[in-house]
């Protein structure tokens, strides 16, 4: 092994710090462990710049030396979806989440840990896979008949366009998920994102089309009926996504698809 | 007859990336597509205001030809009016496609697409989804290539990172090199072309409005094997940015455009100087001139917004529903970083590095580089913006060149004599050796170095010296700097030593391009003594057209290790350069 590298002293912690606590994981087949740092505080700082800190000075609170902590992370605006992590016990997007509305006081520390229902890549960041192979699963997309020009698309009431426009905001972080009591991998429930994509894509002129593709995707295993009602999905969306309406509105036409192919046999 | 089935790789999956593999999957093509981060979550998705096509549906008289003349005017003449004029021609059909796609744009009462205005033209031209357009289009043909993947036709690599090109001996690209971004596995992947669609470089400058992901390094690593860059020197200061320490986030454009005010307090009033300054344009002028203003305000006349470095973005004044329905998404976006309420209080904003006019050297009809079978399109290609690109010109630019580029790499491949299968094997061993070389050497280096400080470094040279405002003395102390930093460079050292998803490791190798690419874009700024567009230097300020009307090319020189920079003529066939007032 080579020597520790050296760094740069550590800036002396005027005035307040920030404590963060860390699970940690080399990869995904490593042992977990906890490690604690303290960062200098800034007002207005977020998640994301406490973790810069520590990738320019890897050191414990300890004073030993270690790694840069390991995440996903692109847009730093919300608007990606990559940072989504566990803070301080619920998911949320490490860039939006400034640390001293999580700790008004500074006195506990900042835990952060990866969301729990993805597979563990390294640290705090997940394998999120599975969220894409299920838009695959549901036909998330209109199928136009080719890129060639057709002229204009349907024309839309300015009504329809400010409820359809919310569920085309969601990013994929995969915070309902998280917060779900029925996703899982045993029961391959596809989540509440996956869900209201249906709903965006069934309400478009041409997407409904194909509204009985989609909906027969969402019956069988992992469909909509192992949806448990918890209603957590809802209190966790960074973008408000309406994800219990869209569970509703989609569950009454999976019912309705049901009965229809039931009745014509 | 059917034509055969030719194997393109795409680089990158943002607007410009996805839109090439759309259209060489519709083909019946297979594309292998490959992308740092999933594609979904490219940069594409931060761009807000909305995307240009002269659709005229508000009875104004606009015309692709108003759009084509605001375009080049906009870029102080440095663009080459071909590429740009089929642009704005096709992005009507652009607009409709996406509109077939289910973007939700915003509407009229009458059920049409609403279009607002935007910086540097007097129409409404500016299709838009709320203040989230990018990340609609985005989605859009996020979908559409999902459905081809679901199909066969697309494989994705999502975290694998571009290393290099694989050039035979002809200096032909015949497939890439990449790592993957976990097992941090070396592998090469042969094809028939090479679309490069890598994006924006701000990571150069430290913070800017980019993504992460955006640091050029693909870039840079081809521009090193041999590939030209152009017009690197012409970086867009974007006026309206939150500053902050992980980033500058946007405040986009179409605050301004829905009616949104920029101004300081003076003498106890709000001063609202880009109105009294350009009345014509007012707050829609270009972006370079909105800049350099704000820039005048706050370091010569000393105003602003409490002695620092901020002027207000003002839109307390526009009505609830403006508000919500057509600027809610960046309204959050100040609410959530910045603690006030936008529709209360007015912003503060000060301008941040955002785009890269110049970027790899293309041909004028196919996005073609001047290395064969490589061919670029989206912002990490130099056409479309000349000194200076319009605002929501650059979603149009990267979904318009995508569509040439997949086509173009199609016939470029059914035109090869000999494809990738038939490349000695030994071509792909020795790209693949070389760069496992630069990462074991990156491992076993014991200096003191670390990278994350060297970084900065650069990015307060760069953004000190390189952006708004140029002087020669300066460029050249950059210049020095940069070469410090390439020296010191050798002297780094990896505090983290594992080989699994390394992602110190990974920066630091694109810290290397970013070097690279740095110098060029300052040795640019050096050579290029008038005004034009972004290039602004006080001791030279006026465009000169006798002897800079021409398009900086830079070619890596191995031996020196630096950039030799020579010019090419600009297509001014179209529109003759008049003089850039606003």
């Amino acid at each position: 092994m080579p020597d520790a590298p050296v760094h740069a002293p550590a800036p002396p912690l005027r005035g307040k710090s920030v404590k963060l606590r860390i699970k940690r994981q080399a990869a995904p087949e490593a042992p977990v462990r906890w490690e604690d740092f303290e960062v200098p505080y800034r007002a207005g700082m977020n998640v994301i710049v406490a973790l810069l800190d520590i990738a320019e000075r890897p050191v414990t609170a300890q004073g030993t030396a270690t790694s840069g902590v390991a995440y996903d992370a692109n847009c730093l605006e919300e608007v990606c979806g990559s940072c989504a992590m566990v803070i301080n016990g619920r998911p949320r997007p490490a860039c939006s989440t400034l640390i001293d509305r999580v700790l008004p006081d500074l006195e506990q520390p900042l835990v952060l840990e990866p969301l729990s229902k993805f597979p563990v890549v390294r640290d705090l960041a997940v394998d999120r896979q599975r969220l894409f192979n299920d838009l695959k699963r549901v036909k998330a997309w209109i199928p136009i008949d080719g890129t060639y020009d057709l002229g204009a698309g349907p024309r839309e009431a300015q009504s329809a366009q400010e409820t359809a426009y919310p569920l085309s905001r969601c990013i994929s972080c995969g915070n309902c998920l998280e917060v779900c009591p029925q996703y899982s991998t045993d029961t391959g429930f596809v989540g509440a994102a996956v869900i209201s994509q249906v709903r965006l894509f069934n309400l478009h002129p041409t997407g409904s089309l194909n509204a009985a593709e989609r909906l027969q995707a969402l019956t069988g295993p992992g469909g909509i009926q192992q949806c448990g009602f918890a209603q957590n999905c809802v209190k966790v969306c960074p973008k408000d996504i309406p994800l219990t309406d869209s569970i509703a509105a989609v569950g009454r036409q999976v019912l309705g698809h049901a009965v229809g192919r039931a009745l014509r046999g | 007859m059917a034509t055969p089935k030719a194997n393109i790789i795409v680089v990158g999956g943002g607007l410009a990336g996805l839109a090439a593999t759309m259209r060489i999957a519709e083909q019946g093509h297979h594309v292998d597509l490959f992308s740092v981060v999933p594609v979904k979550r490219s940069h594409s998705v931060c761009a807000q205001g909305g995307i240009n096509a002269a659709k005229n549906l508000k009875g104004e008289g606009d015309s692709t030809w108003s759009h084509f003349d605001d375009t080049v005017f906009g870029g102080d003449f440095l663009a080459n009016q071909g590429l740009v004029k089929r642009m704005c021609e096709a992005a009507p059909g652009i607009i409709d496609l996406l509109d077939r796609m289910g973007v939700q744009f915003n509407r009229t009462p009458e059920g049409l697409l609403d279009f607002r205005r935007f910086g540097g033209t007097l129409f409404h031209r500016t299709a838009f989804a709320g203040a989230t357009t990018g990340q609609q289009l985005l989605y859009a043909l996020d979908e559409q290539v999902r459905r081809h993947e679901s199909e066969g036709t697309v494989s994705k690599h999502e975290h694998w990172e571009f290393l290099s090109g694989v050039l035979d001996g002809n200096g032909v690209c015949r497939g890439i090199c990449a790592m993957d971004l976990r097992s941090m596995t070396v592998a090469t992947f042969p094809a028939d072309a090479v679309i490069m669609a890598t994006g924006g470089i701000g990571a150069i400058f430290g913070k800017s409005t980019n993504s992460i992901a955006c640091t050029g390094s693909a870039q840079s690593a081809l521009y090193q094997q041999g590939a030209a860059y152009a017009n690197g020197e012409f970086i867009q200061v974007h006026p309206t940015a939150i500053p902050g320490e992980d980033k500058l986030r946007l405040m986009s454009e179409s605050a301004r455009g829905e009616g949104g005010r920029v101004w300081v307090p003076r003498d106890g009033r709000p001063w609202y100087f880009l109105e009294e300054w350009y009345p014509k344009y007012g707050n829609l002028v270009p972006r370079d001139v909105a800049t350099r203003a704000i820039h005048k305000v706050v370091f010569e006349l000393g105003l602003g917004v409490d002695g620092q470095d901020a002027v207000y973005l003002d839109v307390t004044h526009l009505d609830r529903h403006t508000q919500d329905a057509k600027l809610g998404g960046i309204l959050e976006i100040y609410e959530k970083f910045v603690g006030d309420d936008p529709r209360k209080v007015p912003m503060r904003v000060f301008p941040a590095m955002h785009y890269t006019m110049g970027g790899l050297w293309i041909d004028d009809e196919r996005q073609a580089t001047n290395i064969p079978g490589l061919f670029a399109a989206g912002e990490c290609e130099y056409q479309y913006h000349g000194a200076n690109r319009l605002g929501a010109n650059s979603l149009v630019a990267c979904i318009f060149g995508g569509m040439v580029a997949g086509p173009a790499a199609v016939a470029y491949a059914h035109g090869l004599g000999r494809g990738a299968a038939a490349t000695p094997s030994g071509v792909f061993e020795a790209e693949q050796k070389r760069q496992v070389e630069i990462n074991d050497r990156l491992f076993h280096n014991l200096g003191r170095e670390n990278p994350f400080v060297l970084w900065k470094e650069m990015g307060r040279t760069m953004t000190e010296h390189v952006t708004v405002s140029r002087d020669n003395a300066k460029l050249r102390g950059a210049d020095a700097k940069l070469q410090e930093l390439l020296e010191r460079f050798r002297q780094v050292s990896l505090a983290d030593q594992t080989r699994w998803a390394n992602q110190t490791f990974f920066f630091t190798r694109q810290l290397y391009n970013m070097l690279q690419l740095a110098r060029v874009i300052t040795l640019g700024a050096l050579a290029r003594d008038e005004s034009r567009g972004a290039h602004y230097k006080p001791a030279f300020p006026e465009r000169d057209d006798v002897n800079f009307l021409k398009t900086t090319l830079a070619h890596f020189a191995p031996d020196a290790d630096e950039p030799r920079l020579s010019y090419a003529p600009v297509d001014t066939s179209l529109i003759a350069p008049r003089a850039r007032k606003y």
